[in-house]
């Protein structure tokens, strides 16, 4: 292994050697455990842009270790059946590792203040190592198996973490929630990664790819590639999300505000994106048309139902939802460098979002207490307002945060959206679904709508309680200085020089689309003529963009800052559809009705089957040995008794040849040692 | 007179660890009897033949040769079940000693009698003649019919001795009758000479009916249903500590030699024969299995799945295949680590006069003492076969091995009795983590929990990179 690979198993390891330092000595230390957890994130942080800083330059394509874990010793299909596991770090992982070392960092220093005296203080910071240890195997791993593996540790860490409060009847509810949706998607993964398994006997990303290319398909079938392509899809719907996965997303909510910059903005989401990323060699064109579709609906569902919420995180887990199907689009009309463009700069300002929000939702906390009011819900927008002159850190840096997310120029979130929207119009061009980039632009407006109507009703006008506003206050240091890196990140300096184009920015330089590898028949259109037609319709999708994300920041201003329109008289001429949105489309309602109630009816039926079948059974054999041993004691007393016969003797024999006793009685093994011999050798000759 | 006329210097070479041990038990009896008050000594002693011995053992692995005139193998297979006896030999002396000072009957001569049977393993592990199976097995049984009885003033000790002697006394009687069936239809009794003679020999029935014998007897010793009767008793009467010796140690040789007597002759698959062994494996599964689910005592237990254990690994001779030959010496491996463990647990939390075995007793266990509950469920996991713990591997080896020989459905079988074992191996873990309870416990020794801890991490570390173990078997077979 080289030095490089050894740093960046160290980058793997640094955080799951902090979870375990904390978690076996962090009663001791509970208050040096934030700290040590920090630091921990920190040192990651700096061997991660290590990495970065020395991948990007280098010659090599990738870093990659292999060893074999397990060799069956046989064979299928002449392959030899063995299990090889590895790390890899091409510039796309370099890239995750920084993105997600450096949100946990932040994310780690922040909470310092925001979780200080928590009951579990130690716990919360010993699982965010947890969490970052399974995300960051999940980009560093070159096979599917670990992948998974990964993948289900950052399902249990995401759900400690949302239930860190699992006091509360909601946040228990949440974790388990986002738990077992996930779930369901994660079926589909594992039946993905077994088709692939049966079919090459590899899972390593590289040998797949090369068999496919090699012309060795699933059953001889594209549509199994297919199918193969989409099942593995399947997880990465679950954990980023997508519709109609998507709603265990704005319940897990109830975790630690700064639980939710981490896992919604930069990792547990990111990595169904960054699953279909590293799967898009092996996607077919069908593949990615309905992958294209889902991230679609999804960001046009997600952005209704933001509109329509007044809670200040559910606003942003729906923008979250809205903007990962923006990824996945991206990802499905073939503008691979556009999606995972969008992860990133997504990563930066969503988190700072998060934070933000965390600062907002800490100072009102703080101000509620003041004044000893313990109704008002310190989450509800409505019972914001002014906060602008009180926190200006907080309100710039969310600003600027809020100017990304609409794709105002000069900001990150310009650039990737603008390559998105670029990208579906030049899949329009080629496929004929128009609808696509349709549903882009319209979600780009909406997005800038609900976006500025958060800010402005949060810290525009006046405080909603004058007696309250006298106890607001901007948050201490710790917590705005990451909200200050991550409004810094969110310039487009960072990504690229020309302000109106990343084309030419060192992302798109160096995280460059993947070979397709899917037979010519089925594989979409070619990575040279999309990208040819990309830059021809540049211009029009960055017109598009500006001006309907003007729009809708226009709208938003009429309505909530100039007054000019009435939002309750929009929202009851409305009336049906808006419930239908502030309801979130039903979804939860219909989950119940349907997919809860049978499996609700499904474990009643288990629960009958087991109390009475397996219970039945298992008493049966319990029963069973004892009526043995009553019909042995029996025998005895009779032999004892002196009472031996021929008959007695044989029908105790049979009885107990039946029954199989254990008796303690020596002479009784001699004898079932007897009979079986004489069994078998009747078997035998 | 010179002895090399005798045999040669790669007789001697080739026999070194059993020669070691065996020289070691001499001086060790000879402190037993003339020094007072010497077990610690006398255990000492025993430690260091294990250690020279396994020394030599290693020093053998690479060797390939036979050694008095065929009587016994060097190297590979009998170099690798040596290494397997003399380390699990050595955690067993380790949890022996605070077991017997616990249970203040502490005498040198159980050390003696262990590293005897330990010779007789060797012995059965490394024999390329069926007298060498029988005289390993001899050694061996004798000295554990002793150490069964070793607490000679408990009826229960002396009950589990008696009957372990008289029906390990009758096995011993079959096996010697097919040997001499065999003897009478071949002419010699040599394995692969034996095999040699293949097929006209087992057109004879008589010869069939040798092996059928033969057969029978390593039933008894590998605790086979319907062969199996004496194994709860014998397990519950005897010392922990030897029921956990002979539980692995034990069935380990009798696995080696049982593998070696019908893989080398009967690596031509005679199909009765392994119609017979599968329908064992069958029996053994099932009755292990469902028994198990209904006894309280954990010794008792334990009893039942090694019955069980035995089944999953006849699985592997009925294949009659390599691999179902490397699933059974693996599995072997995972078993002694794991049911060490498990009955060192067992023999730290005993109290005197066989009290605090029950499932009752180990309520509340996770709060008493959480990482011996953490220990015990880790064994619990692996005899269930979850993984990443080793048990699982062996398992996964010896059903592959069933499919690959067309015998699917013992595979099936398998699996189905192994959802059954959930049950029993579980519900200490429910006891032990979601009952309350948990009174008084005797202060833990340092050297058994050690030994426990170690048995531990070399089930997760072989249950995590089984390479470690199977490339060396591949390397075997």
């Amino acid at each position: 292994m080289t030095t490089e690979l050894t740093i960046a198993l160290a980058i793997l390891l640094l955080p799951l050697v902090s979870f375990i330092l904390l978690i076996f000595t962090g009663k001791r230390y509970n208050e040096k455990s934030g700290l040590v957890g920090t630091a921990f994130l920190g040192a990651d942080l700096l061997l991660s842009l290590y990495i970065l800083f020395a991948k990007i330059p280098s010659e090599a394509k990738v870093w990659d270790f292999t060893f074999t874990w397990i060799d069956f010793h046989s064979f299928v299909n002449n392959v030899p059946l063995k299990l090889d596991i590895g790390i890899m770090v091409d510039n796309l992982t370099a890239v995750m590792l920084v993105v997600v070392t450096l949100i946990s960092f932040l994310v780690h220093l922040f909470s310092l203040a925001y979780m200080k005296g928590d009951i579990r203080y130690s716990r919360y910071y010993a699982n965010l190592g947890l969490f970052t240890f399974s995300m960051l195997g999940i980009v560093i791993t070159n096979n599917y198996l670990l992948m998974y593996v990964f993948w289900e540790l950052v399902g249990l860490s995401s759900y400690l973490l949302i239930g860190h409060w699992y006091e509360k009847k909601s946040a228990s509810d949440a974790a388990k929630k986002a738990f077992l949706v996930n779930r369901v998607g994660d079926l589909g993964f594992f039946i993905g990664i077994m088709i692939v398994w049966m079919q090459f006997s590899t899972l390593t990303f590289d040998g797949i790819f090369s068999s496919i290319q090699n012309g060795n398909i699933p059953f001889n079938s594209n549509t199994w590639l297919t199918a193969a392509g989409l099942l593995i899809f399947c997880g990465a719907v679950g954990k980023s999300a997508q519709f109609p996965l998507h709603v265990w997303l704005p319940d897990a909510m109830e975790g630690p505000t700064p639980v939710s910059a981490l896992i919604h903005a930069a990792t547990m989401v990111a990595a169904g994106v960054y699953l279909v990323a590293r799967t898009f060699p092996m996607l077919t064109a069908d593949a990615l048309l309905y992958i294209a579709y889902i991230g679609a609906i999804t960001a046009f569902i997600a952005a209704t139902i933001a509109i329509a919420q007044n809670d200040i995180k559910k606003i942003l887990a729906y923008s979250t939802i809205s903007q990962l199907g923006y990824m996945v689009m991206g990802l499905g009309v073939g503008a691979y460098t556009a999606g995972v463009f969008h992860l990133v700069t997504h990563a930066a300002f969503k988190a700072g979002l998060f934070l933000a929000s965390g600062s907002v939702i800490h100072a009102m906390h703080h101000a509620l207490h003041q004044v000893n009011d313990h109704h008002t819900d310190a989450q509800d927008i409505r019972s914001m307002g002014g906060l602008k002159n009180k926190m200006p850190v907080t309100f710039w840096t969310m600003m600027i945060f809020t100017l990304a997310i609409s794709g105002v120029p000069l900001t990150s979130g310009f650039l990737s959206k603008d390559e998105i929207l670029a990208g579906t119009l030049a899949f329009s061009k080629f496929s004929g679904h128009t609808i696509i980039p349709i549903i882009g632009f319209l979600v780009a407006g909406l997005t800038a709508f609900y976006m500025f109507r958060m800010m402005i009703v949060v810290f525009f006008g006046d405080h909603v309680d004058r007696n309250r506003a006298d106890h607001l206050h901007e948050s201490p240091r710790v917590m705005t200085v990451p909200l200050i890196i991550l409004a810094a990140l969110s310039f487009f300096a960072f990504y690229s020089f020309n302000p109106i184009s990343a084309s030419h920015g060192w992302f798109f330089e160096n995280v460059t689309t993947p070979t397709v590898v899917v037979p010519e028949s089925v594989s979409a259109t070619s990575t040279e003529e999309f990208v040819e037609e990309v830059h021809h319709q540049h211009t029009l999708a960055m017109i598009l963009s500006v001006s309907v994300a003007g729009l809708g920041i226009l709208i938003a201003f009429a309505t909530y800052y100039w007054k000019k329109i009435s939002a309750d008289a929009v929202a009851d001429a409305l009336k049906p559809l808006y419930n239908f949105f502030s309801r979130k489309w039903y979804f939860d309602e219909l989950y119940d009705a349907t997919v809860v109630a049978a499996t609700i009816g499904v474990a009643r039926l288990l629960a009958w089957f087991d109390s009475v079948i397996i219970d039945g059974i298992v008493n049966g054999a319990a029963s069973v040995t004892r009526l043995g041993s009553v019909i042995s004691g029996k025998f005895d007393s009779i032999v004892v008794d002196g009472m031996v016969n021929f008959t007695a003797y044989s029908a105790g024999f049979f009885g107990m040849l039946l029954r199989t006793i254990q008796t303690g009685k020596l002479q009784t093994y001699i004898v079932f040692a007897l009979i079986g011999l004489m069994v078998l050798l009747a078997l035998y000759i | 007179m010179d002895m090399m006329e005798y045999f040669s210097n790669a007789d001697l070479v080739g026999s070194s660890p059993i020669l070691a041990l065996g020289t070691f038990s001499l001086i060790a009896l000879l402190v037993n009897s003339l020094v007072k008050n010497s077990q610690k000594i006398v255990f000492w002693v025993c430690v260091a033949g294990v250690v020279v011995s396994l020394w030599f053992a290693f020093d053998n692995f690479e060797l390939n040769h036979t050694a008095f005139s065929d009587m016994l193998l060097v190297g590979g297979y009998a170099s690798f079940y040596s290494i397997l006896f003399l380390v699990i030999t050595l955690f067993a002396l380790f949890l022996s000693v605070p077991y017997l000072e616990k249970e203040e009957y502490h005498l040198g001569e159980y050390y003696i009698l262990i590293i005897l049977s330990t010779i007789g393993m060797m012995l059965m592990g490394s024999a390329g003649d069926l007298i060498t199976i029988f005289l390993g097995i001899e050694i061996m049984s004798v000295a554990f019919y002793v150490l069964a009885g070793y607490f000679r003033t408990k009826l229960s000790s002396n009950e589990s001795a008696l009957k372990y002697f008289l029906l390990g006394a009758f096995a011993t009687g079959f096996l010697l009758y097919g040997i001499a069936l065999i003897y009478g239809t071949t002419g010699t009794t040599n394995l692969i000479r034996i095999a040699a003679q293949y097929p006209q020999a087992f057109m004879d029935p008589l010869h069939l009916i040798g092996w059928g014998l033969v057969l029978i007897g390593f039933s008894f010793k590998v605790a086979a249903v319907p062969f199996h009767m004496w194994v709860p008793d014998v397990y519950e009467g005897a010392p922990t500590s030897v029921t956990a010796f002979m539980s692995t140690g034990g069935k380990a040789a009798a696995f080696s030699a049982f593998i070696l007597a019908f893989s080398v002759p009967m690596s031509m698959h005679d199909p009765k024969l392994t119609m017979v062994i599968a329908i064992l494996a069958a029996a053994s599964m099932l009755i292990g299995n469902w028994f198990g689910l209904s006894q309280t005592n954990l010794k008792r237990m334990l009893a039942y799945s090694s019955i069980a254990h035995a089944g999953y690994m006849l699985i592997g001779i009925a294949s009659g295949t390599q691999l179902g030959q490397q699933g059974i010496t693996f599995y072997l491996v995972s078993y002694g680590l794991t049911n060490l463990g498990a009955f060192g647990v067992i023999a730290m939390l005993e109290k005197e006069n066989g009290k605090n075995l029950s499932y009752e007793d180990y309520a509340g266990l996770a709060r008493t003492k959480p990482a011996l509950a953490a220990l015990l469920s880790m064994f619990m996991f692996s005899l269930t076969g979850i993984p990443p713990f080793a048990g699982f591997v062996g398992k996964y080896y010896l059903f592959a091995s069933a499919v690959q020989s067309n015998l699917t459905w013992l595979a099936i079988l398998g699996v189905i009795t192994s959802l059954f074992s959930t049950y029993y191996y579980l519900r200490i873990v429910v006891y032990m983590y979601f009952r309350e309870g948990g009174e008084e416990l005797p202060p833990l020794s340092r050297i058994s929990f050690a030994t426990v801890v170690l048995s531990g991490i070399g089930i997760v570390v072989l249950g995590i990179v089984p390479s470690l173990i199977l490339d060396v078997l591949k390397s075997m077979f």
